[in-house]
């Protein structure tokens, strides 16, 4: 229980750094976002609207930092990111929530199957070294150096252009509204198919490598040993005690990279225009959309996070070493 | 009346690589282990006395093949040959027939599953027919069996001591009820007092269901006191095979005597102690002739030429062999070896 204790005030000591950090941030920056607004909207906009965009940017000249600071955190907490400068005048939140479901439903799906297979395929070839299995090798090395975006783009040019069985960009057909219907659901999966695709062959390699790897040193272990000679059958030795504690680190590994989710997912929505929190940060960076960029960069630490919750959860869960501790 | 054998090994030879110079780690090796007795295997470090019991039960990591020989098994139902059998087989003969307490028992358990789901286990694998309960009743009294409390069924390996780790492998050998019982060097991580308890926790075991040991250790002196029969190796080969008080008594082999010698007795008069001069040879590169010969006290001409076969001794004593070149017709034996 001490252990569980621990690591909860270290994740609350880390959010509120990061909160922090994202606040300090703008602040320090050179360069007054409100000006940029005000400049984009060439003199259109009048003094109270000057004014009252400070207020709401938290950027109150007159105001004390600690003040803004409180300011900031009770904002936050009531789901306040300010607005956004590009969509102005909608609200960052409400931008994140929009955006934020294409890219988690998608990468997260591309990333549980991509560990999965990926994985398991590491499985069969690490228990059989040394035989036609490690063919597989070669190919997974060559796919892992390969460049995301290089890969994107040679889909796209092959199954979008040459051969247009897959639509180039977007995340659903622009003529719908979108909607949970059939139609719309039908739309989103068929566009959702070379990103996905993609984000898999591109990550899939690494699991493989890295799942082969750890059941080759695994198999040597006296207690592999010991399972083959007590006569268990053999998926039961692969499984049960082999593989078993050979996915320890992928396990971690995972959790991890489900935090990368989102800010890992920025190629991938630039190359498909994809409407997830990658393109929208892609937008925000060319418009200087501080409030959003600001917005993006919380949820994407507190993604990390929540995996390295997750990942402790795991771990603990699976080794029961670890929990000696607790 | 002679002993029944259930193991016999004949002329077994392996190998560590494929390649154009592989290590001859075994060279015709060839035992008999017969119904009840203990039989000890000795050797300095390296000799293969590990490898010996890998490829007798088949369980040889690559890059280690078995290039010649055979392992016949004698259960109820005749003799097989375990080298010769399909895989299917060799899984339910295993534990049943051989059961093995490895070298690294340290690491023998799993470290994610309890022990009580490692003893039970095999025996769900070999017993389809047992209950849950059946197994767990069994995995305590096994457990009680080697003076664990049958309540650490709920333990992690971590939670246990080395030497506790140790008597759980040697329960979970115990689970089916063996015909052989394999020790490598059960207790050589432990110490001393513990490494007595442990095997004679064994040997009371033995006693009582009357199953066949091999065990092995380089601790002569140990093994002469628990060992019904030794094997003496050396560099790949048995180099001597005699019941252990003989051995203890008149080594016949040079390599023999100073194995003896360089440990102090248990009992009986002090010795003066004597190491073996030289270091084994190496496996890749072995010596012409007797591989003894470079690093042997008695070595003549001859022996770097002729490769001494294991044969009877000098004397011709009943149930004795030795594989040295001072044994043959015409030759005298030194003192240290005739006495
Ligand atoms: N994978 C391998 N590749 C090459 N040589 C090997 C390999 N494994 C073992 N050997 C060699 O085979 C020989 C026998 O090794 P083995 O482990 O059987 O010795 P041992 O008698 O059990 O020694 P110890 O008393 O230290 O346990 C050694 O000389 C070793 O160098
Ligand atoms: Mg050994």
């Amino acid at each position: 229980m001490r252990f569980v204790l621990r690591r909860c005030i270290f994740y609350l000591v880390t959010a509120w750094a990061a909160v922090t950090v994202n606040f300090v941030i703008p602040r320090v920056m050179p360069g007054d976002p409100v000006q940029a607004l005000i400049n984009r909207y060439q003199g259109q906009l009048s003094t109270d609207a000057v004014e009252s965009l400070y207020a709401l940017f938290g950027l109150d000249p007159d105001a004390s930092i600690w003040s803004q600071y409180v300011d900031y955190w009770g904002r936050l907490f009531a789901g306040d990111l300010g607005l956004s400068f590009t969509f102005f005048p909608t609200p960052v939140a409400d931008v994140i929530l929009q955006s934020l479901p294409w890219t988690v439903a998608l990468v997260g799906v591309a990333s549980v199957l991509s560990f999965a297979v990926g994985t398991l395929i590491g499985v069969m070839i690490g228990w059989r070294r040394g035989t036609w299995a490690d063919g597989i090798l070669p190919v997974t090395a060559f796919l892992s150096a390969v460049p995301y975006f290089w890969l994107g783009l040679i889909a796209i040019m092959l199954l979008a252009v040459t051969w247009p069985v897959f639509p180039t960009s977007g995340g659903y057909d622009g003529g719908l509204v979108p909607g949970l219907y059939p139609e719309f659901i039908g739309s989103a999966l068929w566009h959702s198919i070379l990103p996905a695709g993609t984000v898999v062959i591109s990550s899939v390699a690494g699991w493989i490598l890295g799942m082969r790897n750890m059941m080759v040193t695994v198999s040597s272990e006296d207690y592999v040993t010991v399972a083959q000679a007590k006569g268990l059958p053999e998926r039961q030795v692969m499984f049960g005690y082999a593989a078993r504690n050979a996915v320890l680190p992928q396990v971690s590994g995972f959790a991890l990279s489900l935090g990368f989710i989102v800010s890992g997912t920025l190629v991938m929505e630039m190359v498909f225009s994809y409407p997830g929190v990658g393109f929208v940060l892609y937008q925000a960076t060319g418009g200087q959309d501080y409030p959003l960029m600001q917005g993006i960069f919380l949820i994407i630490t507190l993604a990390v996070l929540v995996a390295n919750m997750l990942a402790d959860v795991a771990y603990v869960l699976l080794d029961p070493r670890t929990r000696q501790e607790a | 009346m002679t002993p029944e054998p259930v193991l016999e090994i004949r002329d077994l030879a392996v190998d560590y690589g494929y390649g154009a110079s592989p290590v001859h780690a075994l060279r015709g090796v060839s035992l008999t282990l017969h119904k009840g007795e203990v039989l000890g295997i000795a050797g300095e470090s390296g000799c293969g006395k590990s490898t010996l019991v890998y490829a007798a039960t088949r369980l040889l990591p690559p890059p280690g093949v078995i290039v010649g020989g055979e392992v016949r098994f004698h259960g109820d139902d005749g003799p097989v040959d375990i080298l010769r059998m399909t895989d299917q087989e060799l899984r339910a003969a295993r534990w049943q027939d051989t059961a093995i307490v490895f070298q690294g028992a340290m690491n023998s358990l799993n470290p994610v599953y309890r022990v009580g789901r490692q003893l039970t286990d095999a025996i769900a694998a070999h017993r389809p027919g047992s209950s849950r309960a059946e197994r767990e009743e069994r995995a305590r009294e096994l457990l009680t069996m080697v003076g664990i409390a049958p309540e650490r069924i709920r333990a992690f390996p971590h939670q246990l001591s080395g030497g506790m780790r140790q008597r759980v492998m040697i329960a979970m050998a115990m689970a089916l009820e063996p015909k052989v019982l394999i020790l490598d060097e059960p207790t050589t991580a432990l110490d001393v007092v513990m490494q007595r308890q442990i095997l004679e926790q064994v040997m009371e075991l033995r006693d009582r269901l009357g199953f066949s040991v091999v065990f092995i250790t380089h601790d002569v002196s140990l093994l002469i006191e628990v060992a019904d029969h030794i094997a003496i190796m050396y560099a790949g080969e048995i180099v001597e095979q005699a019941r252990a008080s003989e051995v203890y008594r008149q080594p016949r082999h040079p390599y023999s005597h100073g194995l003896l010698h360089s440990f102090p007795p248990l009992h009986g008069p002090r010795r003066p102690l004597a190491g073996i001069p030289g270091s084994p040879p190496d496996l890749q590169a072995l010596p012409s002739g007797c591989p003894f010969s470079p690093r042997c006290p008695e070595a003549m001409d001859v022996c770097t030429d002729v490769h001494p076969d294991l044969g009877p001794t000098a004397a011709a004593e009943p149930g004795r062999r030795v594989a040295c070149l001072l044994h043959t017709e015409g030759r005298t034996l030194p003192a240290s070896l005739s006495v």
